[in-house]
C-alpha cells in the first residue's frame, strides 16, 4: 500500500497493515559516513527498536555486506537495491524498487524503524517523501568546510544535517564554527549536529533525534 | 486522451523501475560483446528480431483482454514459459510490480486489480493492461513494449560505455521501421491469441544468448543494474 494511502487510512481511523514503522532516509556525498552512521544507529538503538535497512549501492552489495560483516543486523533484515548508475533516481524520481524492498521488510519483520541508505551522490540528491518520513543528509569535514555554504536541497532542506568526522577538522584545516554558522544560515530552524563516529558516543545526537521523530 | 496516456507510459520519467534495468546490455558490455555504437546497433537488431515481438504480443494481448476479466495466470505462465532464465523472469516481474504500483495510482481499472491478485505479474502484461486503462489501443501497447526494450537498452549502454547519446539516438531512429514491424507481428498474434483464447498463438521468439547473459548477470559480483 502506498505511504500516502497509509496516512489517509490512519487519518480516517483505518487499520495500517504493516505496523507503524518510521522510515528515515540517509543521503549525502560519497565517503561522508552514511554506512558508518547506519551501523552506529543500529548498534545504538538495538536494545529499544526493531530495525531493518535498505541500502542503495551503485556497484555491489558492499554496504549491505559491511553491515553483515560487522554483525550489526541479521542478514534477513538488510536488503540491497541496485540503481543502474543513478542513485538519486532510486530515492527521488522512481522510488518503486526501494518501496518494494521496504514494504517486504515491513511485512516480514514489523519493524519500528526502517533506514534507507542512498548510494553516494552529490549535494543535489534528496529523498522523496513518498519513500521516507524523514531524511538525514550526511556531509563530512574532510569534504571541505565550504559544503554547508554551497547549499543544495540536501543541506538546506533535510530534516537533520549531520556534519561528520569533526575529529579530522584540525588535519584538513576545516573551521567547525564556520560550518556550523553556514549550516544555520542555510537551514533556519532545521537541526544540524556535528559528530565524529570514531568515538562510540559519537552517534548519540543522531540517535536522540531519531527518538524524537518517533514521538 | 489516449495519446496523452500512451505518452505517459512511454516516458522513462514515469516511476516504473525501468531505470535500474539494462535489458541485458550490462552483461554484454562486461563480456566485451558490445563496446561501440555499431555493435550496440547489431545487438538491438537482434533483440528487435527476437524478444521484441514476444514482448509486444503479450502487451497487446493484455490490452485486448483488459475488459474481459480473463484468467491472468494463464497468460502470465505463458510468458514465463517463453523466458527460460529465472533471472529474466525475475527482472520482468520486478518491473511489472513497479509499473503496476504506479499504474494503480494513475487509473482505477479492473484489469489492474486482476493483475494485482497475481502478486508480481510480468511487465508486458501490466504494460498492456495500463494501456487499456488509459484508453490506448493494443497497437499502442505493442509499440510501448518495443519502445521500452530499445530505450532501456540504449540508456544503459550510454551510461555504461559513455557512448555519444546523439549517435545512439540516430540508430534508434534508424531502427524504427524494424521496431514497428516487431510491434506489428506481436499485435497480430495477440488478436489471434485473444480470439482463440489461447496464449500459444503468441510469439515465442527468444534467443539463447540474452538468456545466458541474464543468468550470469544475476550472480555477477559487480553490477550496476538490477538486470
Amino acid at each position: 500500500m502506498h505511504r500516502e494511502d497509509q496516512r489517509a487510512d490512519l487519518a480516517a481511523g483505518g487499520h495500517r497493515r504493516h505496523g507503524h514503522a518510521l522510515r528515515i532516509g540517509i543521503g549525502g556525498p560519497v565517503g561522508g559516513g552514511k554506512t558508518a552512521l547506519v551501523a552506529a544507529l543500529c548498534r545504538a538503538l538495538a536494545d529499544e527498536l526493531s530495525v531493518v535497512v535498505v541500502t542503495n549501492d551503485i556497484y555491489t552489495t558492499e554496504d549491505a555486506d559491511f553491515l553483515r560483516r560487522n554483525g550489526v543486523l541479521a542478514d534477513n533484515r538488510i536488503r540491497a537495491v541496485r540503481t543502474g548508475c543513478c542513485p538519486h533516481t532510486a530515492i527521488r524520481d522512481d522510488i518503486t524498487a526501494n518501496l518494494d524492498e521496504v514494504e517486504d521488510l515491513e511485512r516480514l519483520h514489523t519493524p519500528d524503524l526502517v533506514l534507507v541508505e542512498s548510494g553516494g551522490d552529490n549535494l543535489t540528491a534528496t529523498f522523496s517523501y513518498g519513500l521516507v518520513d524523514r531524511q538525514i543528509f550526511v556531509v563530512d569535514v574532510a569534504g571541505g568546510d565550504k559544503v554547508p555554504r554551497k547549499g543544495g536541497p540536501g543541506v538546506t532542506r533535510s530534516d537533520l544535517l549531520v556534519i561528520n568526522k569533526i575529529d579530522l577538522a584540525e588535519h584538513v584545516g576545516a573551521d567547525l564554527d564556520v560550518m556550523r554558522a553556514d549550516a544555520t544560515a542555510q537551514r533556519g530552524a532545521l537541526p544540524t549536529v556535528l559528530i565524529s563516529l570514531r568515538s562510540p558516543e559519537g552517534v548519540r545526537p543522531v540517535a536522540d533525534w531519531v527518538r524524537t521523530c518517533r514521538r | 486522451m489516449a495519446v496523452a496516456s500512451v505518452l505517459l507510459l512511454a516516458d522513462s520519467r514515469l516511476p516504473s523501475g525501468g531505470h535500474a534495468h539494462s535489458c541485458g546490455i550490462e552483461m554484454a558490455v562486461t563480456d566485451g560483446l558490445v563496446s561501440t555504437v555499431d555493435n550496440l546497433n547489431l545487438f538491438l537488431r537482434g533483440r528487435l528480431r527476437t524478444a521484441a515481438s514476444m514482448l509486444a504480443g503479450f502487451a497487446a494481448a493484455a490490452c485486448l483482454l483488459a475488459d474481459t476479466d480473463p484468467d491472468w495466470t494463464r497468460w502470465d505462465r505463458a510468458f514465463s514459459a517463453r523466458t527460460p532464465s529465472a533471472a529474466q523472469r525475475a527482472a520482468s516481474r520486478a518491473q511489472g510490480a513497479a509499473l503496476l504500483r504506479t499504474a494503480t495510482h494513475m487509473w482505477d481499472h479492473p484489469a489492474l486489480g486482476g493483475l494485482r491478485r497475481l502478486g508480481r505479474p510480468h511487465h508486458s502484461l501490466v504494460l498492456g493492461a495500463s494501456t487499456a486503462a488509459g484508453l490506448g489501443a493494443p497497437s499502442d501497447a505493442a509499440a510501448l513494449a518495443v519502445h521500452h526494450l530499445t530505450g532501456g537498452t540504449c540508456s544503459a549502454a550510454i551510461r555504461l560505455l559513455g557512448l555519444d547519446p546523439l549517435a545512439v539516438a540516430a540508430i534508434q531512429a534508424d531502427l524504427t521501421t524494424l521496431a514497428a514491424a516487431a510491434a506489428d507481428i506481436g499485435c497480430q498474434a495477440a488478436h489471434r491469441a485473444v480470439e482463440t483464447s489461447d496464449p500459444a498463438e503468441l510469439p515465442a521468439t527468444s534467443a539463447v544468448l540474452p538468456e545466458l547473459l541474464a543468468a550470469r548477470h544475476a550472480t555477477a559480483e559487480v553490477t550496476l543494474f538490477a538486470s
